[in-house]
This record gives C-alpha cells, sequence and structure tokens, in this order.
C-alpha cells in the first residue's frame, strides 16, 4: 500500500486516491505527420519498464485531479521522490538501476518520499 | 524413464515409494548447445520438449534462474479457453486447446486437465452485443461456445446472485464447455521430465547476465555460471522479457506489472466451473483440493516486486462477494502476486529480433497458462526452422511499428 505525496495538494494520501499513468517524461513527436512508422510506434507503444528506478506519472484522480511525476523503485516499490509537472527528476539510476546517492538525502529531509 | 502407471504405483508401494527415478537430472553445463532456452517455465519448458520430441533438435539447455515454473507457470490461477475474437489469436488458443486435450497422455504425467467449461458474463447491453459477435467469431473459427441469457446462467451455476437486484445484474454469458482448468506446476514438471527423457538439460538456478552478440548475430550467453554458447536463442521470461531485450540492445513494447491472486480456506465442492467477469471484474473456480482460486485485474503501475498492493486485493473480493454473496463469509488462505509482461494489443509477441538468431516469446500477460501447449509447439517450430511458424507470423513484435495491431482487450479483459 503506497502513501503518495501529492506535490499540488501538498499533502501525503493513500494509494487509492490515485491512478498509475505509465512511464513519465513522454513527449509527443511536434509534428507526427513527418514521423516515420518507426519513430511514431516507438512514441506510441515502447516504454522503458526497467527494472529499477522509474519515473512516472499519476494522477491524483479523487484528490486535486492533478498530474505529477512520481521516482519510484519497481522492485522495492519505495517513493524516492515525488514532483510536478514540467520539473525533472532529483533522483535518477545509475548503470544497474540502482539509485544514485541523492536518494539518502532526500530521504533525510523526509519531504517528499 | 520410467513411465508412470496405476502397476507402476503397485509396484512401488511394495519397496515403500523409496526407489521412485528422479524425474529430471541436475547436469553440468556443457560449453556449447544448439539451442538455448532462457526461462524454465510452461512455455519454456513446453518449448524446448517439441524441440526435443517433434524436430529432433536434442542438443538442447533450458536455463532457469530460480526454479522451475517459480515464475508465472506456479503463481497463476489455471484457467485455459480458446474463446479469443481474431482469428490470428484464436488460431493460436485453439492450436494450445487442441494439444491440452491429450496432454496427460503425451507427456504420461497428470496435468489433471479438467473441461469444466468456463463463463465470461456479461452485465450491459454493450457487453451482451460483445459476447454475440465473439460467440459468431468462435463458431466460425470451429471453436465451441454458447450465448447463454441470465436464466441459462443460473441453471448452470445455482450458487450465484443471477437476480436482479444486483448492483450489476447478470444479463447473460459466453460458455465454452471445452474451456477448464489445469494443474499449473504439473504442467511445467511434465514438460520438464519429457524434455530431460529426450536429452535437453535443465539448467536451475542457472541466470543470464548477457548475450554474446557478433555482427548483429547471437553467439551465446553469459551467465552467473560461466558462458555458454548457442547460434540460437529462445527468450521466454515473461515479466523479465524487457530486461533480457536490453541486454540485447533492443526494446520491447512490454510493461511488467504485479498480478495476484489468492485462495480461500478450503470447502465442500460448491462450484464445479468457472465464471469470470469482466464487469464486476474479477473471477473465480474451485480447486480439487476444495479452495476457492480468486484472481482479477493488475496493479497499474510496473513493478517487478512479485506481490501487489492490498486495495486490488480488496477490489477483488468486492467483485466476487458481488457475484456471490454466499462467499462473503469464506475467509482468505494465500495471496501472491507474479509479473506479467502486458503487451499494448493484450497478444502475445512470438517474434524475431533485430539480433540474428535471437528469439523472444513473452508479452502473454495476464493469459498465457492457457497457451502454454500450443505457445512451446510454434516456438519451437520456429526455432527449428529459424523462420516463424505461421501461426506465430502475426505476432511479430515489429507490428507495433507497422500498425498490424492485433485487439484482443475485448476477450482479454480482467480475463486470463
Ligand atoms: C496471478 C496470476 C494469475 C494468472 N492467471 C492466469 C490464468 O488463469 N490463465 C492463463 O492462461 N494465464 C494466467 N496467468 C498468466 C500466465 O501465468 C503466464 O502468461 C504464463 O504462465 C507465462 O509462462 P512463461 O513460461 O512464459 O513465464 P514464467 O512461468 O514466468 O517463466 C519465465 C521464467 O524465466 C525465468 N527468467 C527470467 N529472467 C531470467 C534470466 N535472466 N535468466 C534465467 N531465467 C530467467 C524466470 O525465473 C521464470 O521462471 C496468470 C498470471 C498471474 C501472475
Ligand atoms: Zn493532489
Amino acid at each position: 500500500m503506497f502513501y503518495i505525496y501529492c506535490p499540488y495538494c501538498g499533502e501525503h494520501r493513500e494509494e487509492e486516491e490515485f491512478h498509475p499513468k505509465g512511464q513519465a517524461h513522454i513527449e509527443r513527436p511536434k509534428d507526427p505527420e513527418a514521423c516515420s512508422d518507426e519513430a511514431w510506434g516507438d512514441y506510441l507503444f515502447f516504454r522503458d519498464n526497467p527494472r529499477g528506478v522509474h519515473h512516472e506519472l499519476w494522477v491524483h484522480a479523487v484528490g486535486c485531479r492533478k498530474f505529477f511525476n512520481v521516482t519510484r523503485h519497481t522492485v522495492t516499490y519505495e517513493i524516492l521522490e515525488t514532483y510536478k509537472m514540467g520539473e525533472q527528476p532529483s533522483i535518477t539510476a545509475d548503470a544497474q538501476g540502482q539509485p544514485r546517492e541523492a536518494v539518502a538525502a532526500s530521504r533525510q529531509e523526509g519531504v517528499r518520499a | 524413464m520410467q513411465r508412470y502407471s496405476g502397476f507402476g504405483l503397485v509396484k512401488h508401494a511394495l519397496s515403500h515409494h523409496e526407489n521412485w527415478q528422479r524425474q529430471w537430472r541436475n547436469p553440468t553445463p556443457k560449453k556449447q548447445y544448439d539451442v538455448i532456452i532462457v526461462g524454465g517455465g510452461g512455455h519454456g519448458l513446453a518449448t524446448a520438449y517439441y524441440l526435443a520430441k517433434e524436430f529432433g533438435v536434442t542438443n538442447v539447455a533450458v536455463i532457469e534462474k530460480g526454479w522451475l515454473g517459480g515464475g508465472n507457470t506456479a503463481r497463476n490461477t489455471t484457467i485455459v479457453r480458446s474463446n479469443y475474437l481474431w482469428d490470428e489469436a484464436a488460431a493460436l488458443y485453439e492450436h494450445a486447446m487442441k494439444l491440452w486435450e491429450g496432454l496427460s497422455q503425451d507427456l504420461n504425467y497428470n496435468v489433471m486437465f479438467s473441461q469444466r467449461g468456463v463463463l465470461n458474463l456479461g452485465h450491459t447491453l454493450q457487453d451482451m452485443r460483445d459476447i454475440q459477435r465473439r460467440v459468431n467469431a468462435n463458431r466460425l473459427n470451429g471453436i465451441d461456445g454458447e450465448v447463454l441469457d441470465a436464466k441459462g446462467v443460473q441453471e448452470l451455476v445455482p450458487i450465484m446472485d443471477c437476480s436482479k437486484n444486483a448492483r450489476y445484474p447478470v444479463l447473460g454469458a459466453s460458455w465454452q464447455p471445452r474451456a477448464g482448468v489445469a494443474r499449473h506446476d504439473a504442467v511445467a514438471w511434465g514438460y520438464a521430465r519429457g524434455a530431460d527423457a529426450l536429452g535437453v538439460d535443465i539448467l536451475q538456478q542457472t541466470e543470464v547476465t548477457g548475450f554474446k552478440i557478433r555482427d548483429g548475430q547471437i553467439y551465446g550467453v553469459h551467465t552467473n555460471r560461466g558462458d555458454i554458447e548457442a547460434k540460437t536463442v529462445g527468450c521466454v521470461a515473461a515479466g523479465n522479457s524487457g530486461v533480457l531485450a536490453k541486454m540485447a540492445g533492443f526494446k520491447l513494447p512490454l510493461e511488467s506489472h504485479p498480478l495476484q491472486a489468492l485462495v480461500s480456506e478450503p470447502i465442500k465442492p460448491i462450484l464445479d466451473t468457472v465464471v469470470m467477469s469482466n464487469h464486476v471484474h474479477g473471477y473465480v473456480s474451485q480447486s480439487d483440493k476444495g479452495d476457492l482460486v480468486i484472481g482479477a485485474g493488475i496493479d497499474g503501475y510496473n513493478g517487478y516486486g512479485q506481490r501487489g498492493s492490498y486495495p486490488t486485493v480488496e477490489h477483488t473480493l468486492q467483485a466476487i462477494v458481488e457475484m456471490f454473496p454466499i462467499f462473503s463469509r469464506v475467509r482468505m488462505n494465500r495471496q501472491w502476486g507474479g509479473i506479467v509482461d502486458t503487451c499494448p494489443d493484450a497478444c502475445p509477441i512470438l517474434s524475431k529480433t533485430p539480433v540474428k538468431g535471437l528469439f523472444f516469446n513473452c508479452g502473454w500477460g495476464t493469459g498465457g497458462f492457457k497457451a502454454t501447449p500450443g505457445s512451446g509447439h510454434v516456438f519451437a517450430a520456429s526455432l527449428a526452422k529459424g523462420e516463424m511458424h505461421p501461426i506465430a507470423e502475426p505476432f511479430s513484435m515489429f507490428r507495433f511499428h507497422s500498425g498490424a495491431l492485433i485487439d484482443e482487450h475485448g476477450a482479454a479483459g480482467v480475463a486470463h
């Protein structure tokens, strides 16, 4: 059971208020008509699906109804941070899918996850 | 291989059952094989079995990082049916159904395939129209199916609430009498025993950690027990397929999600068929031991943790109690999760890849157990010939660029 910090409401709420919406930071091709089939198929269907740190989109469906981003570990399921749309994650994976140093730091701050 | 029989049982009883033969060897890996299968679930083991039995390729290794069937094969709720909408999918699942019907004899191993029928309920007018369309399509493909009204459903399952008082009244169902359930771990073990007897090496506790690729052609794998070479490699790794594809340098259109199931305490026989509902989102059957076997949909987020969230369990049980108020006080005994590799069109991927000699069989998502024999058979044919079997052909990974999707969301829904 997740306890998720909505960066817009500024509060932790339980999982049932939210819906996961897949990988974050996917940009729609600027000019779809000019896309090759490859590029368009990649955009529609191909996702990173890592075993480790994952940046994903969630929506606070029965709260403020806003979309935001979550950095989460897909094996431990630990939520490492949440951040607003348009922002960049402060925690990213190294080659092994393990979170970088930033994790420990952000956990100490205790504001996010 | 010692064959199992009633006579054998009596014979072994005389020696206090102490002399049963081991079901498969535990060999040390050779340096080189003709074919390597990555993943010792049902599909991987079936592939190895048919490679050896039907296509004469016996210099084969199955590499499994854990134990046989420890992935989704022995975590699933064992529903077997073939009533899929589109011709391509119907051909694949019905091919499997025909093999199921003779499987225990073929393997000399009781997989307890029980054709007790499967009901897919309809709760809205649109559900009923879709059911009619699907059953008609099934019949055109030679697959058994009937459309039942609420009365027909009630006759088959007297304990279900088919009254008008339900929040989502049952309007009818599709009914496939040849569908049913099987014993999942026996399927893995039966194929393993059969493959081993034909010379296949089954390497458990061996994890593939990378691929050996030269000039776009595969020639082996790295494992935690050293390198093993083969010019043909088939990956059948369900939820971990994306991880393997990444090692080989390409992406698959898959997302790995937890899918949960649970079983109740054992109760007396009360349900003699399988009931599934996409609309209230749950399904249930009763095992021979007496426990209710229950499941529903995936947890929506990506995950590799082989466990899911509590809210999903709660929703699942709400659906079951909605259909079967009589179960409201049955206690649940165990709950677990597997990692399913969901594909955007709810159909699997059986495919060549950008790497020559490297094939993938994955994307079975929430519903691949039923396909185990058929998938293994057509995948074995493809590996043996180096060209995809005609039944497997439409399930290429490249369909996500060409646009030739096979949209089975209607038949796959919650349905497993
Ligand atoms: C809870 C649940 C309920 C389900 N219910 C049904 C149902 O009712 N009906 C139905 O038809 N289907 C159902 N399914 C789906 C079904 O279980 C799967 O589609 C099917 O079992 C997949 O079989 P498989 O052999 O491809 O995968 P698996 O059995 O998962 O085998 C893959 C194997 O690959 C191994 N592996 C992974 N990575 C590596 C590596 N790097 N090196 C070596 N080995 C590796 C894994 O350890 C694993 O044993 C359900 C699934 C779940 C989780
Ligand atoms: Zn909010």
